[in-house]
């Protein structure tokens, strides 16, 4: 791959002589505007990124969408051109359909119980308060550790019999949940999310705490001089300021939930029996455990899209507010 | 102090350099894999095997150094890799059309997917010495009378138990047919001791029940046949998920076995091996295994062959299980096959020395000191049948819906008609 990363500097070298020949004054030459030799420039230093971007990125989406037409083995010549069949077989599969409800269900629970959660502990250490500083760093350790290690450990937690949350729920006398948690269908789901909480209510935490610092005192002070009470301060100035952090947090949140994988591949496999398989779990499944490389790719391929048109509807509706909005011209310092 | 440190120009070129130079060795690598022999006479081959643990760990390097030191211009490239990263890696790397020289495979489905698109040695013609080998343990490598693989490994899954908690149950002698296992699990449980540890997360230790029922119910044939007809509805086959549901139905197995892994902690080896389960359907590994996760055993620990099954034609000699082998590359050096030879006739007092592996050559069961290992190894001497695992020997695919199925039959998600669907339906979709 560098090769074809150096290589092209022979093509350019070529082209800035061109570039070069209004200087030498033939007539015609002299119309060529003057932009052309800074346009040349600035394309030969986009080479670079641009062929990283297409080897790396488009040209694996293309080669994926292609993929996904096929019935292909992963083995040899992809000759079996299927149109939309893995698409339609997708659709009709209880497992993936089951992947998206399971994705959603892990949306909404980000967002009405992991976010808000942040929000309060961001605002708890943004008070005055002993060690806080320890707190936050507390608080946004998990973030750092790897997924795997955070899967490792809560499997080890959630052993059947010897593990901590056994013991818990025996001495909190909740004796039904013993055994259960990652083994029960009906417990997995809920008992992941508190894993995923753990790990990154952290980070939003983070991203809030730096929103609320750069709210101006004096806006604080000034709604203090008004009549307003903590409640009042904190729904009427503080939570419209935190806006634009607010809805980045829902963005991450989101796509982290649509891709989740390393977490659920290592305490679950996906199981038991599908009843905590992702998206991204089902294309590992069908990619590289059953070799169905064509349908694998369609999943990919939908899997994509539906970032993709979150993300795009997401920016021009909801993150559009934050390009223009007086929260992040007015902040004043 | 600013002397010391090369230049803006000069480190700026030294980099230029660097990425030159990586794309070249590149480039050279790309060549490299090819395995001719250089100018010099020298023979380089990759060799590709899954012996991250012991003994292979440190036998494997010693068999082939062994061997190099022998033939001084021969060069062995090894590259050992974790089961299911080698899986994953040689699934990318089949795919760009290129396999290593030499490379662990287990036969099957997966060889054959492989030898389809021509990019497997067929051995059968240099293979001279595999008359010194033991039929069952060739079988999973040969395909429509060809021969594809060289065996180091074999062996079979069959009942292993603790005798100490089957006495406490009062059980005198293993179950010999399905209805007497059936009796034993319900003493065991009337004497509140956990029949069977069962690995549910990682779903292929629960299709080894459907598959040797079906074995036992249906016969060999029927399932060989079912391999290429893709027709896996036969009653047989339902019945063998009617019996299997039947000891579903019992709950013998561990509290919250569905999130049970195999040899993790807490897992299926562990609960074994800690004496907190009766007995395990499983390989020849297994003891191994349960006294690296638990415990050892050691003389509680027996084996007992899969029981047979009123009315069903299948005989109690007709073992299920697989090994382990080598495929070569299609043009891969004749060295190779070789070093084989080496590895497998002139090492197999060492393989089974060190306790890892059962016999292939004939005759080297004799060898065996272990007790349970002689059990098995006795078995598949005397087998009057084979059946690979099914999740290898059909193509991945449908040995993944067997897995798939058969765990949600035991998980009550599936009745035994579903699960033959099911698999059928994988079978003609692949």
């Amino acid at each position: 791959m560098p090769s074809s990363v150096v290589a092209p500097a022979k093509d350019p070298a070529e082209k800035r002589t061109g570039g070069a020949v209004p200087v030498h004054s033939h007539a015609p030459a002299r119309s060529l505007p003057r932009g052309l030799g800074s346009w040349a420039s600035i394309a030969w230093f986009l080479v670079p990124a641009l062929v990283l971007f297409l080897v790396f990125v488009l040209a694996p989406i293309a080669v994926a969408v292609h993929t996904s037409f096929f019935k292909w083995g992963g083995i040899g010549s992809m000759d079996d051109f299927v149109g939309f069949e893995n698409y339609t077989r997708l659709f009709a599969d209880q497992v993936f359909l089951g992947d998206m409800g399971r994705g959603l269900y892990l949306i909404v629970l980000s967002i009405t119980v992991q976010l808000p959660f942040a929000l309060f502990t961001a605002v708890l250490l943004n008070q005055k308060l002993r060690g806080r500083a320890v707190y936050r760093m507390l608080f946004f350790a998990p973030y750092i550790l790897s997924e795997v290690v955070t899967a490792v450990l809560f499997t080890m937690i959630f052993l059947p019999g010897d593990g901590m949350a056994d013991h818990l729920a025996g001495a909190l006398g909740l004796e039904g949940l013993q055994g259960k948690w990652l083994a029960d269908p009906s417990t997995v789901m809920p008992t992941l999310f508190v894993v995923m909480t753990w790990k990154y209510f952290g980070f939003h935490m983070m991203l809030l705490l730096a929103g609320l610092q750069s709210i101006p005192r004096e806006i604080l002070d000034a709604a203090s001089i008004d009549g307003a009470g903590a409640w009042q301060r904190f729904r009427y100035v503080m939570l419209p300021l935190l806006g634009p952090t607010i809805r980045i947090s829902v963005f991450l949140s989101v796509i982290g939930a649509i891709q989740l994988f390393d977490l659920v591949w290592v305490m679950t496999a996906g199981g038991p029996n599908h009843s905590s398989e992702t998206m991204a779990i089902s294309m590992f499944q069908f990619g590289f455990k059953r070799y169905q490389v064509g349908y694998a790719s369609a999943i990919s391929v939908v899997l994509f899209m539906i970032s993709l048109v979150f993300s795009l509807f997401y920016q021009r509706y909801v993150l559009r507010r934050d390009l223009s909005g007086a929260v992040t011209t007015g902040g004043g310092r | 102090m600013a002397s010391t440190l090369p230049s803006r120009r000069r480190f700026l070129a030294l980099s230029g350099l660097t990425a030159l130079s990586v794309s070249l060795t590149a480039a050279c690598g790309g060549d490299d894999s090819g395995g001719k022999p250089a100018a010099d006479g020298k023979v380089t081959f990759a060799w590709w095997n899954i012996a991250t643990t012991e003994p292979g760990k440190s036998l494997f390097p010693q068999i082939s150094s062994a061997f190099t030191a022998a033939h001084p211009n021969i060069k062995i490239e090894t590259t050992s890799l974790e089961n299911e990263a080698f899986k994953s890696k040689l699934t990318a790397t089949t795919s760009s059309g290129k396999l290593p020289d030499v490379f662990q495979t287990w036969g099957g489905g997966v060889l054959r997917q492989q030898v389809d698109a021509g990019l497997v040695e067929d051995l059968t013609d240099a293979f001279g010495w595999s008359s010194d080998l033991t039929p069952v343990s060739l079988q999973a490598y040969q395909i429509e009378g060809r021969t594809y693989g060289v065996p180091y490994d074999i062996g079979m899954v069959g009942f292993w138990y603790n005798k100490k908690l089957f006495a406490k149950a009062g059980i005198t002698a293993p179950p010999a047919t399905w209805a007497d296992l059936l009796e034993d699990v319900k003493k065991l449980k009337a004497a509140g001791v956990t029949p069977i540890a069962l690995a549910g997360k990682e779903k292929w230790p629960g299709h080894y029940y459907w598959a040797y029922l079906a074995m036992r119910v249906a016969g060999l044939p029927a399932l060989q046949q079912a391999a290429t007809t893709k027709d896996f509805t036969g009653a047989g086959f339902v019945q063998a998920g009617t019996h299997l549901k039947e000891l579903v139905d019992l709950q013998p197995f561990q509290t919250a076995f569905l999130g049970a892994g195999y040899a993790t902690p807490g897992g299926q080896a562990a609960t074994m091996g800690n004496g907190k389960a009766a007995m395990e359907l499983m390989g020849q590994w297994a003891p191994s295994v349960q006294q690296d996760a638990g415990a050892d055993l050691g003389a509680d620990l027996g084996f007992f062959p899969f029981p047979t099954v009123d009315g069903g034609v299948g005989q109690a000699t007709e073992v299920f299980g697989g090994g382990g082998g080598f495929a070569l590359r299609k043009g891969a050096p004749k060295e190779a096959l070789d070093f084989l030879k080496f590895l497998v006739l002139e090492n197999e007092s060492k393989l089974l020395a060190s306790n890892g592996y059962l016999p292939v050559v004939k005759g080297a069961e004799r060898q065996l000191t272990d007790a349970n290992k002689k059990v098995v190894a006795d078995s598949l001497v005397k087998a009057t049948g084979f059946q690979l695992f099914l999740d290898q020997a059909y193509p991945p695919a449908v040995g993944q819906e067997v897995n798939d199925s058969v765990a949600d039959l035991i998980a009550g998600k599936k009745t035994p008609e579903q699960v033959t669907r099911s698999i059928t339906e994988a079978a003609k979709g692949a």
